[in-house]
């Protein structure tokens, strides 16, 4: 059956933010479902607060609404636009729950919007426990043994051990595995409330289980293809996501997986997905057999990503042309042309998929996987051999925290056995070509040789080299070779013969992206990366990606004119410089990742594009960095470097407290602090950079593209908590509403006088602070920062298409870029914060960086941008009501003008003792209640946020960490769900904006972008 | 101890024996299945050939006795990129198979898919290379060879005494997954030898042409026998079978430049506009046509997958429904086939 012609346009809604559970696949899945719809004629739009996106590029879709994505955002998109139909597949759980919104509130209907892909029951079958149960049993399987529970009077009788698993979460959100009655109680208690339809499912513990996914696809005609198999090495009892899996599936002999292929087949009619992709998770225990259905998904998910990127077969494109009419045998297979979609990939090697974690960021926090997702990325492995690929996938992820994960006791034992022999004590000068071989074979790389040889990197490099043993590349092409495949999707194996590069005329550039998601570096480096790519291959030149993160558009085959999915460490990076020789390598598009290799590039003789790295070298050098600020006459805080605690004293004696004190070379403020007083600095240990740290300071953020000579300020943003709050958790508006225009000439002039002297051929990020009318430059980043997706779309201008450009050659003048600000729109991103996951560290701002994601908005005004960026961040301001104050004593003076504000707002104020002193002391009428620690009688301040009677908390840390009374305060309302700000300049901007945000037509990109290019021209 | 492979163009892959020692020979072909070793070893079709699975690491689960399609390997060698025991590779050395480990196995496959199946001598052990590839080019071309007499049943044997129906299968190569499939369905199974006649096969309510290896084209006579059996008693043919039952009905059948050998490949069923990911694993196939009797088509090379003549009550499939290894989509063509079997006798 073709392609549907009673529909001409279709929305799609995204995921939004970057969380802990849904990350960029559905980037990856939005931007291909867009892409074959386009394809097909249909007027596309587009709803998705997340910037940083690709599938938000207003290019991708007819129309683009960067909005909050709840039911009034896109309600309101809908009544905008009419679409015929709504595609809620392709935006993880976000969508699903959002397109449930829509047609219960009736919107659907009222607008004549067809659901597809899912339709409404398909989606309560799928997700409503009791539904899904019934769904499973009909066709003669089972789910665990369970019991729905909405009240905790209906815990009577329920077994221990059991896992509790809330309805409606993101990746298993607000559930756990419980061993002892107080312990179901609790946790009963919490899914509850974490369960937007407070309701959870009590059920039979299969902890231990063996656990593997399924990928299913099915059209119309019943037609039903099983894409790829995953087993979880980790088995039952931690989230798939957190888990080390491999696929294919590794132990299951035919009969046992064709078992669970029949079974996954079954579920889907079942649950009545007619057309679209599916993940269905089974758990299965190894001596009986037995069988448990534990989940399944009727959408495209992390895990259908991971398969795309496993097999080569795109299942969120497939997925999007079933939703419209095609079936299986209509679509052909794009890595072979000649054969269709309707066939299962078979695989000739192993892939292997291991979480990332970010537990150093959260002390405090429990580190035990359960089923509860915790991870914030992951990095895929392909070799020819499970271990292979196993080690492959393992040091793609760059740890640099503590390694937490080990075989499980209970995990198959095939998996020990594949894993025994580590590395033992090795002669460099024994190994011969032999030995290379077997070790390489085997996943080794040449650093963990080098590390049980006693010998150098580089040395053991040039050894196997001399032996002659170097990787050969073998294209993923989903049929393991049976079918001719144009494939340009390539992984590295040893001892095999080459699958010969398609060289072609134009020159080569090489783009390294920024391997698994973390905090600090995360889909803002992939979006960079895709548009070099994009850019570089307009501008005649092969573009090649590098890059080991299977959730990634830019790992999509589709993006650049070679992929290779390799770990981004120095040997396999130099081995694809090897094949592709290219003219150079992008460096300043992947965040820290690349620049870690561009001295080891640069050493072997490839060149870098664009900006070189000694410049990189020269902004991270403080030493270096300093001098040259000196000698262009730019102020800088003082600072200077200390190796042992009694240096750090005297450094921050004479630069004067407070100081900041940090690593050099670090991505997210990873291990930054603020310190106040001698005592606060600790013992040091390692070189640190302290820098004195300027109170109440506006802080500034500036995007740049220069060719060297010229440069282009692209934006100028004020971050809206003050300097101390990391740059990636503040809220940041655009244009700067704080800067006069001398001062906003000034900080443009620096950031060119620093663009020239530093030699910046392309993206520059320069961070200022602008304190009394003085400014000061905090850091430079010769390199794309995280706000250039923010950037680009608030300005209109691609700053990464800018940059390549000069890259390639370009002056600045050949671009024809407008420098100077809409005056008509205020553009606002707001950070998005993983704190509910990890119960134990204090959910409070500060130097170190904790955000996961970021989302958009823009409006006439700040105050009303402001408020739709909080909502989309999930944090809805309140417009009544009752709020909690609670401030060090620093605030308290400055606190009575936020709490003055919400008492004309019609705010009942409420604040323990010193801060309700203050506030009455100015004459504000205030209630008072008392801290946990204090005695007394009536609630605390935490029993009032639990029972829901504050709507908004305002609390800023004196001193942080665990049991004290602002972390109880905190933590309460992160449960209570209370929005909790932790900042007076954020609770400023949060007034300010309650007050003053009006309702404000929602305009998509490529209206304000028109509008920018017009006023451009009326200028 | 380390081994080879050579092809009769004169190329070597190195590797290294995990199995028996000596050396085989026979038609080096590959198959895509990614689990069902042990089945495809065993399944009589791989006589004279020596298979390489594009699976990365055969061996991972072991062996089981009910696994097996016969009653033992009929692969002469067997190529793998990582071979994992010791239960498999003990179980193969035990039953004398040559087996390689650490083969280029995609850079065979490539040189397969491009070049065509090829004579190969698998050799465990050392040797000369270049003896091996002249003894490769010395043997037979699997094209003209009839192999159903050499792995079919000696004698008749009941495999199910009691059933729905009476079905008797000729045996050119069985695969024990059809006799369980089709008892499974409530037949009566008797198997024949590949030269039973048509008298002791009228006998039967329904005849099943089985699987076998080789070129159909020289079975002259059991061709013969299948075209005497039509329209006078039901028939399902079976991958050989299939192409038995199309020669007899006047198909042509031609030698696939590297067969059709996998678990995931994509059929056609006309009347329905259906697909069905099928198990596969033949060197042979039937041409093309538009004729109406012609139910099921490859997606892969518009090769006729399958054939209905109603009014013979002939049909017959060029894929495994049964599968053992790959997937069960096909199953309910055999119990319905079974079932109508029954239906008419009752009737």
């Amino acid at each position: 059956m073709p392609r549907r012609r009673d529909l001409e346009s279709i929305c799609l809604i995204g995921s939004g933010p970057i969380v802990i559970g849904q990350a960029c696949e559905f980037d990856y899945a939005g931007c291909q479902a867009l892409k074959v719809l386009r394809e097909d004629g249909f007027r596309t739009i587009v709803v998705n607060s997340n910037p940083a996106t690709i599938m938000t590029d207003p290019g991708f879709a007819d129309r683009t609404y960067l909005e909050p994505l709840d039911l009034e955002g896109v309600s309101d998109v809908v009544a905008r636009e009419r679409p015929d139909a709504l595609l809620p597949t392709m935006g993880g759980q976000t969508a699903l729950n959002l397109a449930r919104e829509l047609a219960e509130a009736g919107v659907l209907e009222r607008f004549g919007v067809e659901l597809i892909g899912a339709p409404l029951d398909v989606i309560q079958r799928a997700e409503d426990r009791e539904l899904f149960r019934d769904a499973v049993r009909s066709v003669g399987l089972r789910t665990p043994n369970s019991r729905i529970v909405t009240d905790l009077s209906q815990l009577a009788g329920l077994a221990t051990p059991a896992v509790v698993r809330p309805a409606f979460t993101l990746g298993g959100h607000g559930g756990g595995f419980v061993e002892t009655a107080d312990q179901l109680r609790r946790q009963v208690e919490f899914g509850i409330a974490e369960s937007p339809i407070g309701q959870v499912l009590v059920e039979e513990s299969v902890r231990g289980w063996d656990e593997f996914e399924l990928e299913v696809v099915r059209d119309r005609k019943d037609n039903v293809v099983i894409v790829c198999s995953i087993e979880n090495i980790d088995p039952m009892g931690v989230h798939t996501g957190d888990s080390v899996t491999v696929a294919p599936q590794m132990t299951l002999s035919d009969h046992a997986y064709q078992e669970l292929r029949d079974a996954a087949a079954a579920v889907v009619r079942a649950v009545g997905v007619e057309c679209g992709g599916s993940n269905i998770q089974f758990a299965r225990e190894r001596d009986t057999g037995e069988l448990r259905v534990i989940e399944m998904n009727p959408r495209v998910s992390r895990s259908s990503a991971l398969a795309s990127k496993a097999t080569g077969y795109p299942i969120a494109k497939v997925a999007a042309k079933l939703a419209v009419g095609y079936t299986l045998d209509e679509i052909p297979n794009d890595l072979t042309s000649t054969t269709p979609a309707s066939f299962e990939p078979t695989l000739d090697y192993v892939v292997v998929k291991f979480p990332r974690f970010a537990f150093e960021k959260f002390p405090g926090a429990d580190t035990t996987l359960g089923t509860q997702m915790k991870s914030v990325g992951e990095a895929m492995g392909i070799g020819r051999t499970f271990v292979e690929a196993f080690r492959k996938a393992r040091r793609s992820r760059e740890l640099d925290g503590e390694e937490i994960w080990q075989l499980a006791d209970s995990a198959h034992p095939w998996f020990a056995a594949e894993l025994e022999g580590e590395l033992s004590e090795l002669w460099l000068g024994d190994l011969v070509a032999d030995d290379f071989l077997k070790l390489k074979r085997a996943g080794h790389s040449d650093s963990d040789i080098a590390q049980h040889c006693d010998a150098t990197e580089e040395e053991v490099r040039a050894r196997r080299r001399a032996w002659g043993v170097r990787p050969a590349y073998r294209r993923v092409d989903s049929c393991a070779g049976e079918v001719e495949a144009a494939s340009t999707y390539y992984y590295s194996t040893w001892g095999e013969a080459d699958e010969a590069p398609p060289h072609g005329e134009k020159p080569r550039v090489v783009i390294l992206g920024s391997g698994p998601n973390r905090i600090g570096q995360g889909i803002e480096f992939d979006y960079c990366c895709v548009h070099a790519a994009q850019s570089f291959r307009a501008l005649g030149y092969e573009a090649v990606m590098v890059n080991c993160n299977p959730e990634t558009v830019s790992t999509d085959y589709d993006t650049s004119d070679r992929l290779y999915f390799e770990p981004l460490g120095l040997e396999e990076v130099l081995a694809v410089c090897e094949r592709e020789r290219p003219e150079g390598v992008a460096i300043q598009f992947g965040g820290q990742t690349p620049l870690k290799l561009a001295r080891g590039l640069e050493a072997a003789g490839y060149s870098i594009i664009g900006t070189p790295f000694d410049a990189v070298d020269l902004a991270e050098d403080r030493e270096r960095f300093g001098a040259l600020l000196d000698r262009l006459g730019i102020r800088c805080p003082a600072w200077g470097i200390a190796r042992t605690t009694a240096e750090a004293r005297t450094v921050a004696e004479r630069i004067g407290f407070p100081v900041l004190i940090r690593p050099s070379y670090v991505l997210g403020g990873r291990a930054m602090r603020v310190c106040y007083s001698a005592d606060d600095l600790g013992a040091i240990e390692s070189p640190v950079l302290i820098d004195r740290f300027i109170e109440s300071a506006l802080e500034i953020d500036v995007d740049a593209v220069s060719d060297g000579h010229e440069t282009y300020v692209g934006a100028v943003m004020q971050h809206v908590e003050e300097a101390g709050v990391h740059s990636g958790d503040s809220a940041c508006v655009l244009p700067a509403p704080s800067l006069s225009p001398t001062r906003d000439a000034e900080i443009r002039s620096i950031v060119r006088t620093l663009a020239q002297a530093l030699g910046v051929v392309g993206l520059l990020n320069v961070q200022l602070a602008v304190v009394e009318g003085s400014v000061y430059v905090l850091e430079a980043n010769p390199r794309a920062s995280r706000t250039v997706p923010f950037a680009s779309k608030a300005t209109g201008v691609n700053l990464v298409e800018a940059a390549c450009r000069v890259m390639a050659g370009a002056r600045l003048s050949e671009l024809d870029l407008f420098e100077g600000q809409s005056l008509g729109h205020v553009s606002v991103k707001a950070a998005v914060l993983p704190f509910a996951r990890f119960p134990g560290a204090d959910p409070v701002l500060g130097p170190e960086m904790r955000a996961t994601g970021e989302v958009m908005a823009s409006a006439a005004d700040l105050p009303t941008a402001f408020a739709k960026a909080e909502r989309a961040a999930g944090r809805p301001l309140p417009v009544a009501g009752t709020a909690f104050l609670s401030v060090r004593d620093a605030d308290k003076r400055a606190v009575v003008h936020v709490a003055g504000g919400l008492a004309d707002l019609g705010f009942k104020l409420l604040a323990t003792a010193g801060t309700a002193d203050t506030l009455a002391s100015a004459g504000l009428e205030v209630g008072r209640v008392r801290k946990v620690t204090e005695e007394g009688a009536g609630p605390t301040v935490v029993d009032l946020i639990r029972r829901g009677r504050c709507n908004l908390v305002i609390n800023t840390p004196q001193g942080s960490g665990a049991r004290t009374d602002g972390y109880l305060i905190r933590e309460a309302a992160l449960v209570a769900r209370v929005p909790c700000i932790t900042t007076l300049s954020g609770a400023a901007a949060a007034v300010h904006a309650i007050a003053n945000a009006r309702s404000e037509e929602s305009l998509s990109l490529q209206e304000l972008q028109e509008r920018i290019e017009h006023e451009t021209r009326a200028a | 101890m380390s081994g080879f492979l050579a092809l009769e163009d004169g190329t070597v892959f190195r590797g290294d024996s995990v199995a028996a020692e000596g050396f085989a020979v026979g038609e080096a072909v590959f198959t895509t299945a990614m689990t069902g070793y042990q089945e495809v070893v065993t399944d009589p079709s791989f006589a004279e050939q020596l298979v390489c699975f594009t699976a990365p690491m055969v061996g991972n689960y072991g062996v089981a006795e009910g696994r097996s399609e016969s009653a033992r390997p009929h692969a002469r060698a067997v190529l793998m990129r990582e071979a994992r025991g010791p239960a498999w590779t003990d179980w193969l050395h035990e039953r004398g198979i040559v087996a390689l480990s650490g083969i280029d196995t995609r850079s065979l496959v490539l040189k397969l898919r491009d070049g065509g199946a090829m004579r190969a001598v698998a050799v465990a052990g050392g040797g000369s290379a270049e003896q091996a590839v002249s003894v490769a080019r010395s043997q037979p071309s699997m094209a003209g060879r009839a192999l159903a007499a050499e792995v079919s049943t000696p004698r008749p044997y009941v495999y199910a005494d009691a059933g729905l129906a009476r079905i008797a299968v000729v045996d050119y190569g069985c695969k024990r997954s059809i006799l369980r499939r089709l008892a499974g369905a409530g037949a009566a199974v008797t198997v024949f030898p590949h030269d039973a006649t048509e008298d002791e096969l009228l006998r039967f309510d329904a005849v099943v042409l089985s699987n076998g290896p080789g070129d159909p084209e020289p079975l002259a006579n059991e061709i013969a026998v299948v075209r005497d059996l039509i329209g006078r008693v039901p028939l399902l043919g079976i991958c050989l079978g299939h192409q038995l039952l199309a020669l007899a009905a006047g198909h042509e059948t031609f030698k696939l430049p590297f067969g059709h050998r996998g678990a995931n490949h994509p059929v056609l069923e006309r009347a329905s506009g259906r697909v069905l990911v099928t198990s596969q694993n033949h060197g042979f196939a039937v041409a093309p046509s538009e004729s109406r009797e012609a139910t099921y088509v490859s997606l892969y090379d518009g090769t006729v997958e399958g054939l209905d003549f109603p009014l013979e009550h002939a049909r017959s499939v060029q894929f495994h429904p049964e599968a053992g290894p790959g997937p069960h989509d096909a199953w309910p063509i055999i119990e319905q086939w079974v079932e109508e079997v029954a239906y008419a006798q009752a009737a």
